[in-house]
């Protein structure tokens, strides 16, 4: 199916809550709003024209010129058995959200597709995004005690930690953007 | 230090002993498996038919840090590892050495500037006999830091060292 025929199921079925989309760039999108994000999510799976049965990838970026973050959630329909027509059947969408900087918070979807639970604590782990209503939500990578969030274009690298110096050529060093 | 270091008296000569001990910890080098990334790869081949680490005695990797002599520590070694890393070493018997395998674990590599996540230089964790650069060193390389090793182990003695041995070496 393609991206215009998705975008116009969307937004007949939810109306305002899809605020925007770009359907002739490089990856197809519409952006949504993160309140109704959960209920868009459970029709793009379970509606029979969609059935996008897999979440494939979350992107957060870090859009600190607006003061926003952004999650983009690249989804895609991939054939189970029995299914003839292969390329008809696959296809695939993606959908952003974008949320303030201050205060990020975004619904979790992780019950929806369970694939979401880790790319989820990704995304908190390096942008601070947090996933209401996720299961566990933890640092995945980094450790425990970690102070920041690496990925954001602020974030000042670690003087030190548990003891071990961090570059000694600190203040000439930390990232310009 | 181990069982014999320091149990002599002030004086007394231990070339003989020393020359034995040092031979069989010199040819029995037993290093832990402790790859970490890409120079793991390196350490591998180092280990395997091709480059032969079983010349230099050298050759039984040991996935315990009991029973191993060398922690080759190969790869990029992360804050969240150092503290892994410190275990382990405390955890080997003495005698005990580090060897500092590539770049990363030299001091911090090409992650030096922009690795907010990566130790600059594992010797700011434990301490370093000797350090093998490159990224990744060739096996080449990896067996003369081992053999380096050994010059350093062979040059160990038993004696004990006194503030008056150490000006008498220094006058002659």
């Amino acid at each position: 199916m393609a991206p215009e025929e998705i975008c116009g199921i969307l937004k007949s079925e939810f109306g305002e809550a899809v605020e925007d989309a770009c359907l002739d760039c490089g990856r197809p999108y519409a952006l949504v709003s993160a309140d109704s994000w959960p209920k868009i999510a459970r029709f793009l799976r379970d509606d029979a024209r969609l059935g996008f049965n897999l979440l494939c990838c979350i992107t957060s970026l870090d859009m600190l010129a607006e003061n926003k973050l952004a999650a983009i959630y690249d989804v895609c329909r991939i054939p189970f058995e029995g299914k003839a027509d292969l390329l008809e059947f696959v296809h695939e969408f993606a959908v952003r959200i974008e949320v303030d900087r201050d205060s990020p918070s975004i619904p979790s979807v992780a019950e929806i597709w369970p694939a979401a639970d880790w790319h989820e604590r990704e995304a908190f782990d390096m942008m601070g995004i947090v996933f209401d209503g996720h299961p566990d939500l933890r640092r995945i990578l980094c450790p425990d005690d970690w102070v920041g969030y690496p990925l954001l274009k602020d974030y000042e690298f670690p003087v030190e930690y548990q003891g071990i110096p961090g570059t000694t050529e600190h203040e000439l060093l930390s990232p310009r953007h | 230090m181990s069982w014999i270091e320091n149990r002599f008296e002030e004086g007394v000569m231990v070339t003989s002993l020393d020359w034995a001990i040092n031979w069989g910890r010199s040819s029995s080098v037993w290093p832990m498996t402790f790859g970490l990334a890409c120079c793991a790869i390196e350490m591998m081949a180092v280990g395997a038919s091709r480059f032969d680490f079983d010349r230099f005695g050298a050759g039984a990797f040991r996935a315990a840090p009991r029973q191993a002599d060398l922690m080759i520590v190969a790869g990029t070694v992360t804050y969240k590892m150092a503290s892994r890393l410190k275990r382990l070493y405390n955890q080997m018997a003495e005698p005990k050495y580090v060897m500092a395998m590539g770049a990363c674990t030299v001091g911090g590599g090409p992650y030096f500037k922009h690795g907010y996540h990566v130790v600059k230089g594992v010797d700011l964790v434990v301490p370093v006999d000797v350090y093998v650069p490159g990224c990744p060193p060739r096996p080449e390389a990896l067996i003369e830091g081992l053999i380096r090793l050994q010059d350093k182990i062979k040059h160990q003695t038993r004696a004990k060292k006194s503030m008056n041995t150490f000006r008498e070496a220094a006058i002659a």
